[in-house]
């Protein structure tokens, strides 16, 4: 393999798990409520900028990590009961306005109480790049996958083995079965956008390091990890998983061997393509109409 | 024609708030501010056709706002292709894009359309900002005024002249083919896509005509946009400015010609109003979007008409 190729599997891989983690918060949120949170990228961006700030502030590194993500998964249930909740019934165009209008929100918000300014965070162990057969790997990106890899395990176990979990999955079969058999659905979704909001916010705090953040930085991230999310088909963990990492990679590639101005436009381009072939993602399953 | 329907009714009402806005009009500031306002209705007009009459939605109208803006100012400059020759070339070839990617495109539904009419505005928004060499990238590129046979379109009264006619020009269109078979077809694709079907409705090709239909206004809109502004830049296209649009047409009333008009004219009024406390721009049209689609989601002009109406009938 070669020393190029090798490289850019690496920042594809690295990309690719931010994408999967955005994308499992669409699918988690998606699931419990039906709703496209299109505010999913701003907790990326929360996460980011809270840690950063704070650590900038003298703040200990830990501790700051556990407030920014507290204070993300914060906001994500003040938007669930504020903004989603009072909507319920509402159909999927008005959904998709209120959550764009609360990442507009957001992102006016974080302008305010922080800046327009790109902020870092340090590297979590160390800038020093370790070789691997004639490519560098920046020991951060490894915190990233890493990181990834246990929320999902995390995650997995979350919704296989625990009875709260188990209540969730249920909900997004079947509401009202769920809530017959004693499941407290308002509680559910909550923890849903309270889940998602976690996910998107410890993507922004690992990848900080590398890319760095600011009140804008949620938007492309955000809108790819919901391309990945539609890539695996929507609704599907495992689905929004690979499709990230498929965006991660083909991103790295392409603008590697293709084009690099054309970086961001990838991910799109691979949904469309797949949009146009299989209307329902890798994943998904096929949608029926109920007259 | 009855002069009492609400239809010649409000389109008489535009006429005379646009013949009579301009008393008002202290200098030429306002009268921008107004060409704006108009064009972005017209465009909505458009939209509101696709996402209020067909339910489909649409979060990459910028970019073909764009592609006309884009297309009238390099046919214009670069190859001296008259305005209104580049303008007609620019919203046929629009049209054509709109036709070949809408039937593929408009299969999908909800979340999926949604998903991929922002894929295809946001590459054609990067599209815009990377081929710097046809169109000066993200540092935008001029063109010249807008003129046609001998006469030239100049500053921003006689703009809003001209803007104001085609306004009640597209309101009257729009009026006409709601309430043509076509209209017709497209509510009933709206109400239930699969009981329009078993009726005898050939969904699909009315779905892709509205949805060229508005992708024309959109690049039409652009492209005089263009012309008045005298400068352009890729982010016109950007998934925002789609974003703004859908919320015009949102905020002032899906299914509403009029709504249309009035949420684009709040929009494009907002930022002035606001720029006192620029810095909360953000916030509030954030506040805005959320707070009417929780308290008012079919939008004013329809909340306030039928608010009206249930006080008439109280009487």
């Amino acid at each position: 393999m070669s020393a190029a190729l090798l490289q850019y599997l690496f920042s594809g891989l690295t990309s690719g798990a931010i994408y999967a983690l955005a994308g499992l918060g669409f699918a988690i949120i998606y699931n419990a409520s039906h709703v496209i949170n299109f505010a999913q990228g701003e907790f990326i961006m929360i996460g980011g900028m809270a840690s950063a700030t704070m650590v900038a502030a003298g703040v200990p590194m830990p501790l700051a990590i556990v407030l920014a993500l507290l204070i993300a998964m914060a906001v994500g249930v003040i938007l669930e009961k504020f903004a989603i909740e009072p909507a319920r019934n509402a159909d999927v165009v008005t959904i998709i306005i209120i959550t764009i209008g609360a990442s507009i929100f957001l992102r006016g918000a974080a302008q305010i109480i922080w800046d327009k300014e790109f902020h870092s965070l340090p590297a979590f162990s160390g800038e020093n790049p370790i070789a691997v057969l004639g490519a560098t790997l920046m020991p951060q990106s490894l915190w990233v996958v890493g990181v990834a890899g246990v929320v999902i395990v995390a995650l997995w176990w979350f919704f296989n083995r625990t009875m709260f979990g188990k209540a969730m999955l249920a909900t997004s079969h079947n509401r009202l079965a769920a809530q017959l058999v004693g499941v407290g659905v308002k509680k559910v979704l909550l923890a849903s956008f309270a889940l998602s909001a976690l996910l998107g916010a410890v993507g922004g705090v690992v990848v900080t390091p590398i890319t760095f953040t600011n009140y804008e930085a949620g938007i492309m991230l955000g809108l790819k990890g919901f391309s990945a999310a539609v890539l695996g088909g929507l609704g599907n963990g495992t689905g929004a998983i690979v499709g990230g990492l498929i965006v991660g990679i083909v991103e790295a590639l392409a603008s590697g061997y293709l084009s690099s101005a054309y970086k961001d436009a990838i991910a799109f381009i691979i949904i469309l393509f797949v949009l146009f072939f299989m209307p329902n993602g890798l994943f998904g399953k096929r949608g029926t109409d109920r007259v | 024609m009855n002069m009492m329907t609400p239809r010649t009714g409000g389109l008489a009402l535009l006429a005379v708030i646009i013949t009579v806005a301009p008393i008002g009009f202290t200098n030429t500031y306002f009268y921008d501010v107004a060409v704006n306002a108009m064009f972005n209705a017209i465009l909505c007009i458009g939209l509101n056709l696709l996402i209020g009459y067909a339910g489909q939605i649409s979060l990459g109208h910028a970019g073909f706002l764009a592609l006309g803006a884009y297309g009238s100012a390099i046919m214009t400059t670069a190859y001296g292709v008259p305005p209104i020759a580049a303008m007609l070339i620019s919203a046929t070839v629009v049209g054509l894009i709109a036709f070949v990617v809408g039937r593929p495109i408009l299969k999908l539904k909800g979340h999926y359309l949604a998903m991929a009419t922002l894929g295809i505005g946001i590459i054609i928004h990067i599209v815009l900002k990377t081929e710097s060499k046809i169109t000066g990238g993200p540092d935008g590129m001029s063109l010249d005024n807008f003129s046609m046979l001998g006469f030239t379109i100049m500053g921003d009264k006689m703009w809003y002249w001209v803007a104001g006619v085609l306004l009640i020009l597209s309101a009257w269109l729009a009026l006409n083919l709601i309430d043509s078979p076509v209209g017709r077809a497209l509510r009933a694709v709206h109400g239930s896509e699969v009981g329009a079907e078993v009726v005898g409705v050939d969904t699909s090709s009315y779905k892709v005509l509205v949805f060229v239909v508005s992708a024309v206004f959109a690049s039409l809109v652009g492209s005089l946009f263009a012309h008045k502004n005298g400068f352009i830049t890729p982010d016109i296209g950007s998934f925002f400015g789609s974003v703004h649009l859908v919320t015009m047409v949102v905020l002032g009333g899906m299914a509403s010609v009029f709504g249309s008009v009035i949420g684009a004219v709040i929009l494009t009024l907002l930022p002035q109003v606001l720029a006192a406390v620029e810095q909360y721009e953000a916030m509030i049209l954030g506040g805005i979007m959320m707070g009417t689609m929780i308290f008012m989601p079919k939008g004013l002009l329809p909340s306030i008409l039928a608010s009206l109406k249930r006080r008439e009938a109280g009487r």
